[in-house]
């Protein structure tokens, strides 16, 4: 395999994508690494052809939808070319009666969701989540709503995606009963575009609940959200969703939220205040706070997860690592799923980058003690690095230990065994 | 394979009894649910823990012996036929309930664990295991995940893939390993969602991790006769309409009616040309309106009849009638196959209607029993095989249903599974790429193709060099499976 220069290649990857290539600039860098070009095909095919193209180059290629999370994951280790989802954008069939969609990777969510209300149906993660579908999927991260309607790898029935080498695969279907083949769409859903790209994916779909209601309520230690999230799941509340805001330098909140039709939700409201006890209001609108990151654009973030019955543990170990490093940490997050996310408001500076890697590694140690019914054991969880500035990130351990690497690996090869998707950016250097 | 050679290798490593070489015994395990296939194993072992079956696997992987896992034997697709030239793992023997972690709301089972014994076991703590395929009362929390079984209310709670949050695994080269547990999300690809439902062709698993679910706080459970399928559909079609996703909804038409009372006397209302089963769960304020809501909509669809389930007894009735009537129609045919098709539920009424139409053509009988929520659908192909000619009509009309499935945008499969029975059928949904792609995913599990070979894909892939194994032919060649290029 020769070095490719930019005259012999620049012409094949506009014939694969139909004349849709740029050179890349400083807004094409991912993790602080620049790429040469950026390819917008406008289908399938065109994906297929650029990638047959790379992949007889040697080129690294990075899947890019809106980019709200390209800095997730370690820096790739090489990266020739930004392949731009956005343009495989269509709505290509929405079958109300049956409840399922299937969509264009690049369509953003908030236009995805627009199409489906006209039909009072929505694509069961938050409104809030911004982006693209296929950029959804390859990061898995569908927020509070989980809690009742599943991650996002449960409302995929189907994918078509494009292979390194070219060949474009699809596994699943249109109905969302349906055990024929394996559901590689299982195996894409957060796989950060390093096991094929993504063009297509079928999805299934909800009513819209005519009534929403929120019931928020301060949190007054770490043993009483513990004990609130405990209430919540143990009830009949069918809550959709519970989220905890637990700021670095104030007092935490729960909140609940709760669909339905009026009659349903008025009386599970009416549980919610009473179980959720002193302080508990009742809101036809969320939190501020609801469903978005925490922390302020430049913060180190972390995704934390845990034992749904480790709330304590977890909140007590986020507070004893962020004192110890004198790093302020905000926590927010789906506590009764198991997963938050925590925000870490280091400066840029060297002092701080020591502080964030010697943190990251506390909270590691401290979330991986055997889980003990005191609380004072760890929380049977994991701690991912998302977002920090590339100089942080080259200091610290994105992935932390991860079980089963081996045969994660061995699943890359099989699927990309030239490293054309972006090499390095997945766990293990995969 | 040297079947003596491999017993002695077993035998020290596994109790008293667990290897099974007599031949007598080993044809109690020849077929699985799907009777009409049928292959003697080699040898039969019996393990009872995680550290034997890896053991086995590992000898297995050794040698490039075929294995094959198996739990209850309920399976409807011959996922679990043994290999003739192969090792049979019987995974009864594992049958404890290790863990019931109330707290996160999980379970931790042995595989061989019966599904419908951990809802019973957690039904007083008010928490119960959600997918409930209908041999729930004799089938394996381990077939379950091999399967990523279904049931009738998987319409609102999903299949056994959106239940595990972890798995003990035995890879097809012998290594133990733990993917996922109690909390979400582990760091890496989602083995989790690629292992279950991939019909014991990834490893075996050892241990699983389930989510249990909080019993509702209300149950209520309708029964709604119809003069007709269409009549029924439209229900159907009304509730879901409306936004209403109920726990379960169940279509039986007039023929699987008849089998059902010939066998069980459940007593639906006579005259019935179907049946609508509608179970309403959750909020007692929201079920209480929806359900009303419901009883309207079949109404107006033309139901002439609508009881109401009082109490546990008389749901139990209903369901009786539904979930025995696979084995009901027994009653009133010597023979019949059950087929397993998904179709996008809005065509229900065409494929009613050219299901009929085939039935008709062919002169074969089909009892339609379906889950009318999802569109899956369990035609009942009758036939008598004392008459010559009968069974090949039969296998016919069957099969042009399932193209019809295909046809209709739906699927070969909704929870069988594949297994020996419907490999032929893969390429009419999945083009030869898409195979091949799949197929990667397995040779990154199991290189050697001795993890329940044969099964899924109808023709096996090769995996390339497989490292450490050069000597002598692949297995898949010298099974007469594949050729190597």
């Amino acid at each position: 395999m020769s070095t490719p220069t930019a005259t012999d290649l620049l012409p094949r990857l506009s014939d694969a994508a139909a004349g849709a290539v740029r050179e890349g600039g400083d807004g094409d860098a991912v993790d602080g690494m620049p790429c040469r070009w950026v390819v917008s095909p406008a289908d399938t095919a065109g994906v297929s052809a650029v990638l047959r193209v790379a992949h007889d180059e040697g080129l690294a290629v990075v899947v890019r939808g809106a980019g709200t999370k390209l800095g997730w994951g370690s820096p790739p280790e090489r990266l020739d070319v930004i392949l731009d989802t956005t343009r495989l954008d269509g709505l290509v069939d929405h079958a109300a009666g049956d409840l399922i969609a299937v969509v264009g990777a690049g369509r953003r969510l908030d236009d995805l969701q627009a199409d489906l209300g006209a039909a009072s149906q929505w694509f069961a993660v938050d409104p809030a989540r911004r982006g693209t579908l296929g950029g959804l999927v390859a990061t898995a991260d569908g927020g509070p709503s989980r809690l009742l309607y599943g991650p996002v790898r449960d409302l995929v029935i189907g994918a078509t995606m494009v292979r390194a080498d070219g060949v474009v695969a699809k596994s699943g279907g249109k109905v969302v009963k349906n055990v024929a083949g394996y559901d590689l769409g299982k195996l894409l859903t957060g796989s950060l575009g390093t096991l094929g790209v993504i063009t297509e994916v079928a999805v299934r779909l909800h009513p819209v609940a005519p009534v929403h209601r929120y019931v928020t309520v301060p949190v007054v230690s770490t043993r009483h959200a513990h004990a609130l999230v405990q209430g919540v799941v143990h009830s009949h509340l069918v809550a959709t969703a519970c989220e905890l805001d637990q700021p670095a330098d104030g007092a935490a909140t729960l909140a609940i939220r709760l669909d339905g039709i009026r009659p349903g939700v008025e009386a599970r409201t009416a549980g919610a205040l009473e179980l959720l006890g002193a302080g508990a209001e009742a809101s036809d609108d969320p939190p501020a706070w609801w469903g978005t990151e925490p922390g302020a654009p430049g913060d180190v973030r972390l995704k934390l997860t845990h034992e749904i019955a480790s709330v304590t543990a977890l909140l007590d170990i986020v507070a004893e690592a962020s004192d110890r490093a004198s790093v302020p940490v905000d926590v927010r997050g789906s506590v009764a799923v198991g997963t938050v996310t925590a925000a870490l408001r280091a400066a840029h500076h060297q002092r701080d980058r020591a502080a964030v890697a010697d943190l990251v590694d506390h909270l590691r140690a401290a979330c991986s003690r055997s889980v003990g019914a005191s609380g004072a054991g760890g929380t049977g969880g994991s701690v991912v690095v998302r977002d920090a500035d590339p100089e942080t990130k080259a200091r610290l351990d994105v992935w932390g230990p991860v079980p089963a690497l081996d045969l994660m690996r061995r699943v890359k090869h099989q699927l990309d065994p030239t490293r054309v998707l972006a090499p390095g950016r997945f766990v293990g250097g995969i | 394979m040297d079947v003596e050679a491999l017993t002695a290798v077993l035998t020290p490593v596994l109790p008293e009894g667990a290897v099974i070489t007599d031949h007598q015994r080993l044809r109690t395990y020849e077929c699985d649910g799907l009777a009409q296939y049928r292959v003697v194993p080699a040898l039969v072992v019996v393990p009872e823990t995680a550290e034997q079956v890896a053991a086995v696997v590992a000898a297995c992987a050794e040698r490039g012996i075929p294995f094959v896992a198996r739990g209850s034997g309920t399976g409807l697709s011959g996922g679990a036929l043994p290999h003739a030239d192969g090792v049979l793992i019987v995974l009864s023997r594992m049958r404890a309930i290790l863990e019931i972690d109330r707290a996160n709301q999980r379970a931790v089972v042995e595989p061989g664990v019966i599904n419908l014994q951990l809802s019973n076991t957690t039904r007083p703590d008010g928490y119960y295991y959600a997918p409930d395929p209908s041999s729930q009362q004799v089938c394996s929390i381990g077939g379950n995940v091999a399967e990523n079984s279904g049931g009738a209310h998987c319409l609102k709670y999903g299949f056994t893939t959106g239940h595990v949050t972890g798995l003990e695994l035995v890879t097809p080269a012998g290594e133990l390993l733990r993917i996922g547990g109690k909390a979400p999300d582990a760091p890496g690809y989602d083995l989790l969602g690629a292992v279950v439902g991939s019909e014991g062709t990834l490893g075996i698993a050892t241990s699983v991790t389930v989510r249990l679910t909080r019993t509702p706080e209300s149950v209520e459970t309708l029964l709604a006769a119809f003069p007709d399928t269409d009549t029924a559909g439209q229900a159907v079609s009304s509730i879901i309409g409306a936004g209403v996703i109920p726990a379960a909804i169940e279509m039986m038409d007039a023929l699987a009616i008849e089998a059902a009372e010939a066998a069980v006397h459940c007593g639906y209302p006579a005259g019935a040309g179907a049946v609508l089963i509608v179970e309403l769960d959750g909020a007692a304020a929201e079920v209480r309106h929806q359900f009303d809501q419901i009883s309207e909509y079949c109404t107006a669809a033309g139901a002439f009849e609508i009881r109401i389930a009082q109490d546990d007894a008389e749901r139990a009735l209903f369901w009786k009638g539904r979930k025995s009537a696979f084995a009901a129609v027994g009653r009133i045919s010597p023979d019949y196959i059950v087929q397993d098709g998904v179709i996008p539920r809005t065509a229900l009424p065409e494929a009613l209607r050219r299901i009929t139409a085939l039935s008709v053509e062919r002169g074969v009988r089909v009892a339609n029993v379906f889950h009318a929520g999802d569109g899956n659908l369990h035609p009942l192909v009758l036939f008598d095989d004392a008459v010559p000619g009968e069974a090949e009509r039969a296998e016919e009309v069957s099969g042009a249903i399932i193209d019809l499935c295909i046809e209709l945008g739906g699927s070969i499969t909704g929870e069988h599974g594949v297994g020996s029975d419907k490999a032929k059928y893969m390429p009419r949904m999945f083009t030869a790429d898409d195979l091949d792609t799949m197929q990667l995913v397995r040779c990154a599990f199991d290189p050697s193709g001795i993890a329940n070979p044969g099964k899924i894909f109808p023709t096996p892939r090769m995996c390339g060099e497989v490292p450490g194994r050069h000597q002598g032919a692949h297995p898949l060649v010298e099974a007469g499976l594949a050729e190597q290029f």
